[in-house]
């Protein structure tokens, strides 16, 4: 028996459920939409996620019922709902699963969300690469549809919510919101300049929202058992719900492990995920995806909410949990991040556009011990200058594997410098010559 | 041309959406699907299907990787490098690959039967090492089941270590099932 309640994970976790609708009906599936839809006033239902402190699940860790409340009130026209479901981020592989083992729950989550935000149509952003999950999800969206609980009139309330899959095609940057709503109009991922936020101009430019796989798993949930309860479930009053982790690297058991926040990251990795491979010592681990910042094993008490991560110096992100064993090289690691965020970057701003290139190659010398002294203070300049000075934040995400290394690993990257100069390796222009 | 084969496709795809563009990379796909690779033909039809110029569609698919602009080999193999598989040995399983076929990233095979490529993470870092074949996922890769796989894709076309929906860990049940 786990630890601790599932909750999204509860269903799949069953001897033999199949994730179809009739296994999903018989465990309580479409329960809260019956009760929700035509008896509960849509305002009451976004009262209630607001309530119950439900953040996104996706990254930025936003409260879904205050960006639901931005949402102009008396605006007519169509509004969109958009299912984040681009799952990109390096470490990430919790929506994959929520989609694939029980999509109708997600689904259920669609058209509660809908129902709250008066919006009709509803498009699931699916990262392009992921063929199976876009057909389970087909497949379910038909059930349901045959069902009367996506459509026209749903179960005779006068709500009507269409739903469709969209692929993408393999570009990380869709997982930002704004550049999802860009591909999903058909064009090139480019973040857009906010403000205007999505909530006034979003999808066509009107009014809409973008939510993560795992928040939107989560509504139903909520308006079953009440905001109070889920409101009590984790580090109340910030951190509310339970997160789905997903641990990879140097561990005996990796995997999707759902537990309440705030629980710490030495129960993640040593109860849950069996602890280290090799028994060797952990030496680093990144606790929330590529784009947080790595943190050490002085920070395995740190409880896996956003404030005490924040408080820590990284982010709980996407809630991936990357774990890295004593002997692995800082730099190499952090290289390989940086060979990701280089292939990623969108193009759209100078800083993050040119500087990632320039950061790649600035650490693949060094890692061919072929960097000088002066490459350190290049990196962190750069890193000064990316940070920030982008219209989203992957500028910020970029730098992070880069600055938290070099500020408790520096000695890494010190002793392959000492090499090279110890072996005169060093290319000319780096010992003085200038041309 | 697309239009005469999946007319009814093209159909039913504009009709997910309110303004025509939206439509334009579900109909690459079906170009891709078509010809394993978009063609510059494919492109010019659906720029004028969707009463687009063909510089908007070319500037759209040279953004995506998933979307080829040139053809690519009968089986695709995409294997992941990124930090959380390159943790988990997916550089040694690139170097197998590479000896089996005798190909680098990059490359395709001369029969035209296998294309070599080195990605970014596709979400499977619990199960890792991982590469994608087309469609299909294959994780927990090991030297013998990456032997597999090749033999069953030249002989059957297919292979069934591929992954079902994912789940990992797996549940208790599933566990005791599979011993």
């Amino acid at each position: 028996m786990p630890k601790h309640e599932l909750i999204l994970l509860k269903n799949m976790s069953q001897p033999g459920y199949s994730g179809s609708l009739a296994d999903y009906e018989a465990t309580g599936g479409y329960q809260a939409l019956r009760a929700t839809l035509g008896k509960t006033a849509p305002a009451d239902v976004t009262t209630a996620v607001r309530k119950s402190g439900l953040r996104g699940r996706g990254g930025a860790g936003f409260p879904t019922g205050v960006k639901w409340g931005f949402l102009p009130k008396d605006y007519q026209g169509p509004r969109y709902l958009c299912c984040n479901a681009d799952e990109s981020e390096p470490g990430t592989f919790k929506d994959r699963q929520l989609m694939e083992r029980d999509p109708h729950q997600m689904l259920e989550g669609i058209v509660l969300a809908c129902y709250a935000i008066g919006a009709e149509y509803a498009y699931i952003y699916i990262r392009g690469e992921m063929v199976l999950g876009s057909k389970i999800l087909e497949q379910a969206i038909g059930e349901a549809r045959a069902a009367g609980y996506i459509g026209h009139n749903i179960l005779g309330t006068g709500t009507h919510v269409d739903v469709w899959v969209h692929r993408g095609a393999g570009a990380y940057i869709c997982g930002e919101e704004t550049a999802l709503l860009e591909s999903l109009e058909g064009k090139r991922g480019l973040p857009r300049i906010k403000p205007p936020f999505p909530a006034t101009h979003g999808l066509y430019n009107k009014p809409t929202v973008v939510n993560n796989v795992e928040t939107l798993a989560n509504l139903p949930h909520i308006l079953t058992r009440g905001a109070e309860w889920f409101a009590a479930i984790g580090s109340p009053p910030k951190s509310t719900g339970t997160r789905v982790f997903c641990v990879s690297g140097h561990v005996k058991r990796p995997g999707n492990y759902e537990v309440p926040m705030g629980v710490t990251f030495r129960e993640l990795v040593y109860e849950h995920a069996g602890g280290m491979r090799s028994n060797k010592p952990i030496k680093a681990f990144i606790p929330g995806g590529a784009s947080a910042p790595f943190l050490t094993p002085d920070h395995l008490d740190v409880k896996m909410d956003f404030e005490s991560v924040a408080a820590a110096g990284s982010m709980l992100g996407s809630g991936g949990v990357t774990v890295m064993e004593e002997g692995t090289s800082m730099v190499w690691a952090a290289l390989r991040l940086m060979e990701f965020f280089y292939h990623e970057s969108c193009g759209k701003c100078s800083p993050c556009r040119e500087g990632s290139s320039w950061l790649v190659q600035t650490m693949r010398r060094i890692m061919a011990k072929r960097g000088r002294m002066e490459d350190l203070e290049t990196l962190l300049d750069l890193c000064k200058n990316i940070a920030g000075r982008t219209v989203c934040a992957f500028g910020d995400a970029e730098v992070a594997p880069i600055q938290s290394t070099l500020k408790y690993w520096r000695d890494e990257y010190v002793s392959l410098i000492r090499e090279a100069e110890a072996a005169d390796l060093i290319m000319p222009e780096a010992a003085g010559v200038r041309h | 041309m697309l239009k005469e084969k999946y007319q009814k496709e093209i159909d039913e795809i504009i009709s997910r959406y309110p303004v025509k563009r939206s439509a334009l990379i579900p109909l690459l796909y079906l170009a891709q699907q078509e010809h394993g690779y978009v063609t510059e033909a494919a492109m010019k039809e659906i720029a004028q299907l969707l009463k687009l110029t063909p510089p908007q569609v070319y500037e759209t698919v040279t953004f995506y990787t998933v979307l080829n602009l040139k053809p690519v080999g009968k089986f695709h193999m995409q294997v992941c490098k990124s930090l959380m598989c390159a943790l988990a040995g997916s550089d040694t399983v690139l170097g197998w690959i590479k000896t089996k076929l005798g190909i680098a990233p990059g490359e395709s095979t001369p029969d035209g039967l296998f294309t070599l490529s080195a990605v970014e993470c596709l979400a499977s870092c619990g199960t890792a090492p991982m590469m994608q074949i087309n469609d299909d996922y294959y994780e927990q890769l090991t030297e013998a089941k990456v032997d597999k796989i090749l033999g069953d894709l030249k002989t059957t076309g297919t292979s069934d270590l591929k992954s079902g929906p994912y789940m990992w860990p797996l549940p208790v049940d599933a566990v005791r099932r599979e011993g």
